[in-house]
């Protein structure tokens, strides 16, 4: 801790000592919480003017989200989509690429993965499944290579070309699934046909993993493609390329790294892991088909915004996004239960509100905390974007090894040097001895 | 392919697709002045909706457009000085932020859609300076006359607008002031400028005319939706970057956005695009704006401080 404050201006090092004690301890470790909180007490406010009882809304939503095993199965199967599109925002905010196409890769990663299965749909489960997994990684990985290459070498602003392909992506499923893709068999030709494929071979449905409920593989599988991102951010060659671009072009230029390549494959990679996100929709969903209504959210229920609000929630720490997830996931099924509770029609564009006030609020916050200019506190969110985590191969005193998980601003923040005998661990706000 | 080269459906078309750029254009005209002073406002197709609704909700109540439009001018300024207050004074990251005023705003507008008219019903009064304006002699110039002169009073405003916001950006103190904001902030506050201030009025302005958009959407359509824009807020900020921060690039942005959705509609009407292919034909607009882009880049730079937060003493 001594090494990082020696850096700082004088001016900061005494506001950092003048802050009262409980200052930084809020900073660190009750922004997020106060985040959430002011948002659901907004919400509240809310449904109080509509003219509905806001606590048995809320505690509806808890019982919806959390009591019992049906609701945590179901919050669970909820947080996939969500979790796997924040590792994606994860890599690709980490390299400083704003990735805004989530739902557009979601949807293209759904469509590869369903035009596999229909192509194969004889292949044994064991390899079926990871193939139709792999594809959706495959279509949600073109859709994000297409504006990483055009950002890296044509220098398309990747806002901009991410919304654009979410419009393409939204009508492009619209035509495969009304046309080439659509289930055949039905034939209501007065009415015309449902836009939906049929049945998806059995062999790609992802399994049940706990009977009677509706919590499938792919719970564990983006569980574990969360802490395998981890490592590749934090432990690999790749991982240090992408934070070192997202640190600094121009640093990463002179020290030979090839910076275009890197913010192209940030992009692709992100845009893989929305895509995982669209094929966990098509195979762990109830009707095992993938269905259009002829918009981006009736596919993918906005995962792909929501997942910038989980990805950031979490720290743009891809094992911290894990909880993120679980808790957002929590909110949206909730908000059904709610909704039922209160007998109002208008239960899911409430919970969208809260979401909203909840990003509002995060990011506000945030800027607050930076402002306080505790350097020894949580790393604010540009921070977050631009720079940290240590290199692979630190050539300084190393750090006793990370544990798996740890709070989550201890691994945002660059990990100090090993503790100094006069500080106390246990007191983690104290800003300086 | 004969059908559509005859005088009276080009000319119909081109009117249609001035027609559809017409929100396009007053958001992304807005949006082109946010920018210049250096904030990033991604929220700008949530405040569209909200205003929309405000519109539709006044129009619906009273009967009377020219109210509701006021409502939506109301309810862009209000969001904008909330979106102000979160990017100016508490300085959060743009990008982000702007997102959680969108999803916020898209909630909030379907739940009081929901909770305040429920069923759906088109604006009844269809009639007035909002809906047709015929310029009176100039309407009568053959061919011409149907392109531009038969609009209603929202294009007029927003072809005024072009010319009105170059000259203010390019010639007038207050144009020079938003420009010194967005690419030297620090240089701007050293001359003794408020860049709050002028970042503040900036961002009111632009999302001023983001809810006036919701508004021309909403008259374009008559009738309010969960999720009305379909993006077009996004496209607009699109558009914002495809013209390179100047007006007049904006406003051929647009046209080109509407036009392009104005023949894909025609040629689906004349049978020229078959029933099957009409969503991959949907895509166009987008496809053609992210090619323009590819080639079009690099001729403009962004404003130097766009999306950067201002904080005296650090930069």
């Amino acid at each position: 801790m001594s090494q990082h404050e020696a850096s700082l201006p004088g001016k900061a090092r005494l506001a950092g000592i003048a802050a009262n004690g409980w200052k930084p301890l809020f900073l660190r470790w009750l922004t997020l919480p106060t985040a959430a909180v002011s948002a659901l007490l907004i919400g509240a406010a809310i449904i109080a003017v509509m003219g509905a009882n806001p606590l048995t809304g809320y505690h509806a939503l808890l019982t919806g989200a959390f009591g019992g095993s049906y609701a945590l199965t179901s919050t669970a199967v909820k947080a996939v989509p969500l979790l796997l599109v924040g590792i994606g925002i994860c890599i690709s905010f980490r390299a400083n690429v704003l990735n805004i196409g989530g739902e557009g890769q979601i949807v293209m990663g759904g469509l590869a993965g369903a035009a596999t299965a229909l192509a194969l749909p004889n292949l044994p489960k064991i390899v079926l499944i990871p193939l139709v997994l792999l594809a959706g990684c495959v279509g949600g990985g073109i859709w994000g290579a297409i504006p990483g290459i055009f950002k890296a070498y044509r220098n398309v602003n990747e806002v901009l070309s991410t919304i654009m392909l979410n419009l393409v992506a939204v009508q492009l499923m619209n035509y495969l699934l009304a046309g080439p893709m659509i289930d055949k068999s039905e034939s209501f030709a007065v009415v015309g046909r449902i836009p939906q494929t049929r049945l998806l071979s059995p062999n790609s449905w992802l399994p049940i993993i706990v009977p009677g409920t509706q919590l499938h593989l792919g719970v564990v599988i983006a569980v574990l493609v969360a802490v395998a991102v981890y490592v590749l951010l934090r432990r690999t060659g790749v991982g240090f390329r992408i934070r070192s671009v997202g640190l600094s072009t121009d640093a990463s230029r002179y020290a030979g790294m090839a910076v275009k390549r890197t913010t192209a494959m940030a992009l692709t990679l992100s845009g893989a892991m929305c895509g995982m996100a669209g094929a966990m929709l098509v195979f762990g969903s109830i009707s095992h088909r993938m269905v259009t209504d002829g918009t981006l959210s009736g596919f993918t229920g906005s995962d792909g915004y929501y997942g910038i609000v989980v990805a950031l929630f979490g720290g743009l720490n891809p094992l911290w996004t894990i909880l993120s997830a679980f808790l957002f996931g929590g909110l949206l099924v909730g908000g059904v239960s709610m909704g039922i509770a209160l007998n109002v029609p208008y239960s899911s564009d409430l919970v969208t509100t809260i979401v909203g006030l909840v990003v509002c609020f995060v990011v506000a916050l945030d800027a607050v905390r930076r402002r306080a200019n505790l350097q020894s506190g949580p790393a604010s969110l540009r921070q977050l974007l631009t720079r940290n985590w240590r290199a692979p191969a630190d050539s300084g005193p190393r750090a006793a090894p990370v544990p798996a998980i740890q709070p989550a601003i201890e691994a945002a923040v660059p990990l100090p040097p090993p503790p100094v005998p006069e500080l106390t661990p246990a007191d983690p706000g104290e800003a300086l001895p | 392919m004969n059908h559509f080269f005859t005088v009276a459906v080009l000319s119909a078309t081109v009117a249609s697709g001035i027609a559809l750029g017409c929100p396009l254009l007053l958001a992304a005209l807005g949006e082109t002045v946010g920018q210049r002073s250096g904030v990033l406002n991604l929220g700008v197709d949530g405040i569209m909706l909200l205003s929309a609704f405000g519109a539709y909700f006044v129009a619906l109540r009273t009967g009377n457009i020219a109210l509701g439009v006021l409502v939506a001018l109301g309810v862009g300024a209000v969001m904008g000085l909330i979106t102000a207050f979160i990017n100016v004074t508490v300085r959060a990251e743009q990008g982000i932020s702007g997102i959680g005023i969108y999803i916020a705003a898209l909630g909030l507008s379907g739940m009081l859609f929901e909770r305040y008219v429920g069923t759906p019903l088109p604006i009844t009064n269809t009639r007035g300076p909002f809906f047709a304006v015929d310029i009176p002699l100039l309407d009568r110039i053959p061919y011409v006359g149907t392109m531009f002169f038969k609009q209603n009073v929202l294009v007029y405003l927003a072809i005024l607008l072009i010319l009105a916001l170059t000259f203010v950006l390019r010639h007038t103190t207050y144009g020079m002031k938003v420009q010194a904001a967005g690419e030297n902030p620090a240089a701007a506050d050293t001359v003794g400028l408020d860049v709050s201030r002028i970042r503040y009025s900036a961002v009111i302005f632009g999302c001023t005319m983001a809810g006036l958009a919701g508004a021309a959407l909403l008259i374009v359509d008559g009738i309010f939706q969960e999720n009305l824009t379909q993006g077009a807020g996004f496209i607009a900020v699109a558009l914002v970057y495809f013209g390179g921060w100047r007006p007049g690039g904006v406003a051929i942005g647009a046209l080109l956005y509407g036009l392009t959705g104005a023949v894909i509609l025609t040629w689906k009407t004349l049978g020229i695009i078959p029933l099957s292919l009409s969503d991959l034909a949907a895509t166009a607009p987008a496809v053609i704006v992210v090619l323009a882009l590819l080639f079009l880049v690099g001729r403009y730079r962004q404003p130097t401080a766009l999306s950067k937060p201002y904080l005296r003493g650090v930069s």
